[in-house]
């Protein structure tokens, strides 16, 4: 049996990866490992949320984040629902503020959010009384993909001290590439970034990573390389000459792996895949990817962080969202 | 407010024959049958557990599955207590439909702890048989829960409180009450 963490988890939201500590990453990463173990009973179920109304608000499309924070709350016994942004007031022009104080006038314990702006998520923790998780907002960040990232790394190679962790593709327009860069340097892990010069913003060497635009050499020492989405979008504004010229320089296949990377190298990415662009068919599905594993271990990661904003102290009443907020 | 030891109930070789009687009467009660299996309330039901689980192959020489509960995420009062819960793994590596359970625990009070394990362990499989072995029954239950093997009865007043140390945590062997 591991020993358990008797660190403190004294967070109400979880709005980035930033603003942890490695102490807290590293409670939640212990957390998820219990619960994946609940995930794989006969019964993949506990009480410990029983009672407790958690709302999903998606004003982004999303397959994957918003499947798995679903199930993690069901498997916690949590009362939930999910507004994505066609079938919700967010079309007809309501203001993400009064979207939210409406959601809590309905008693509300917490509210997962994913939004297009940045900072989306902060804006509505400081107007709501319950906590606030964030599930994506603009290029800021993704906190809980952040997590499960690193928590796959670390059940696949037993650490991350210490991990040559190389971050491939459109890192300027990418809230994953922010919280994982956060999230690996707390940990210890040497990051790499790379990708065309116009995908990658001109401070971020200042994020204490190293910096380059040549694949081999990203490759050449890393134990793992998670591979970013490429928005086909960002193309058409002119930011990489053409798809082709893009695999011919980045593409990650089974060939450019056997001529750079260590053998046993990691493969991860954050879905939905590109198939035959960022990430080749015979790479994706290859014999050391985890793409599969990242999305299983998802729903213990989240399974955690619901379990312990939940589980802070609060004065008597208030990790209820309350009824007569402050009008804004 | 600091609670001062008012008796020893059991000191190291105490506990050691009680839970070797209540190793024989689990023996006596299920009369050698292969479907048995102790599972402990952690933390120190658990190796309370093993320890038994060890009698009964020294007594019987016969091999029985040993697994831990950890009841956290059972319980129904997360929102009352002051400290935040410590998350420690439940491991039962054996499927337990249709055994002969017991289930162990060091002190029995209220029996609130006692109904989140059987709401835990059925939610694991559907077995034969559940019962409660601890090795301090104190009294004051909240719940319709009563121990099927006890070590010791020991009355209480409901602001005492019983301490179980144990060397595997707590590096000795004793079994106090304090007022």
């Amino acid at each position: 049996m591991n020993k358990p963490n008797k660190n403190k988890w004294t967070k109400k939201h979880l709005l980035s990866i930033e603003e942890l500590s490695a102490e807290e990453i590293q409670i939640i990463l212990d957390y998820a490992e219990r619960f994946k173990e609940v995930l794989a009973r006969p019964i993949p179920k506990v009480p410990a949320l029983r009672g407790k109304t958690i709302v999903n608000l998606f004003s982004e499309p999303s397959t994957r984040t918003r499947s798995s924070f679903e199930l993690a709350e069901k498997r916690l016994s949590a009362d939930s629902l999910s507004l994505a942004a066609s079938s919700s007031s967010f079309k007809k022009g309501e203001s993400l503020v009064d979207t939210a104080k409406n959601i809590e006038a309905m008693r509300v314990d917490m509210i997962v959010i994913r939004h297009s702006s940045a900072g989306a998520a902060r804006l509505v923790s400081e107007h709501v009384n319950g906590s606030v998780i964030n599930a994506g907002d603009g290029m800021h960040e993704h906190p809980t993909q952040a997590l499960l990232d690193i928590f796959t790394i670390k059940e696949k190679l037993g650490k991350i001290n210490g991990l040559n962790v190389s971050i491939i593709g459109d890192i300027a327009h990418s809230r994953v590439a922010r919280s994982n860069i956060w999230a690996l340097k707390k940990m210890g892990a040497n990051v790499t970034i790379c990708g065309p010069k116009t995908l990658i913003p001109r401070q971020i060497g200042e994020m204490g990573i190293t910096v380059t635009y040549d694949l081999a050499s990203a490759l050449k020492n890393a134990d793992v390389i998670n591979v970013l989405r490429i928005q086909l979008e960002r193309q058409e504004r002119g930011l990489f000459p053409s798809i082709r010229e893009y695999i011919k320089h980045f593409g990650i296949t089974k060939e450019v792996l056997e001529k750079h990377a260590k053998k046993n190298v990691l493969i991860m990415h954050p879905g939905p895949i590109n198939r035959g662009i960022e990430l080749s068919q015979d790479a994706a599905d290859g014999e050391y990817s985890v793409i599969l594993d990242q999305v299983t271990n998802g729903v213990a990661v989240r399974m955690a962080v619901l379990f312990l904003l939940n589980s802070i102290k609060l004065k008597s009443g208030e990790n209820r969202i309350k009824t007569t907020a402050k009008t804004v | 407010m600091k609670l001062k030891v008012k008796a020893k109930a059991l000191d190291e070789a105490g506990i050691k024959r009680t839970l070797m009687r209540i190793s024989h009467e689990i023996l006596e009660k299920t009369q050698g049958k292969e479907d048995l299996a102790i599972v402990g309330i952690r933390t120190r039901g658990a190796y309370l557990a093993e320890r038994i689980a060890k009698n009964i192959m020294e007594i019987d020489k016969k091999e029985v599955p040993v697994g831990a509960l950890d009841i956290t995420m059972y319980r129904d009062d997360l929102t009352e207590i002051a400290e935040q819960p410590v998350l420690h793994s439940t491991d039962i590596d054996f499927d337990i439909t249709g055994k002969r359970i017991i289930l162990v625990d060091d002190v029995l009070f209220t029996g609130r702890t006692v109904r989140c394990a059987l709401d835990e362990l059925i939610d694991f499989g559907r077995p034969a048989s559940i019962r409660l072995a601890v090795l301090v029954d104190r009294g004051h239950r909240e719940l319709p829960i009563r121990p099927d093997f006890v070590g010791k009865n020991i009355p209480t007043a409901k602001g005492e409180s019983v301490e179980v140390k144990i060397k595997e945590t707590d590096d000795r062997e004793e079994v106090l009450v304090l007022e």
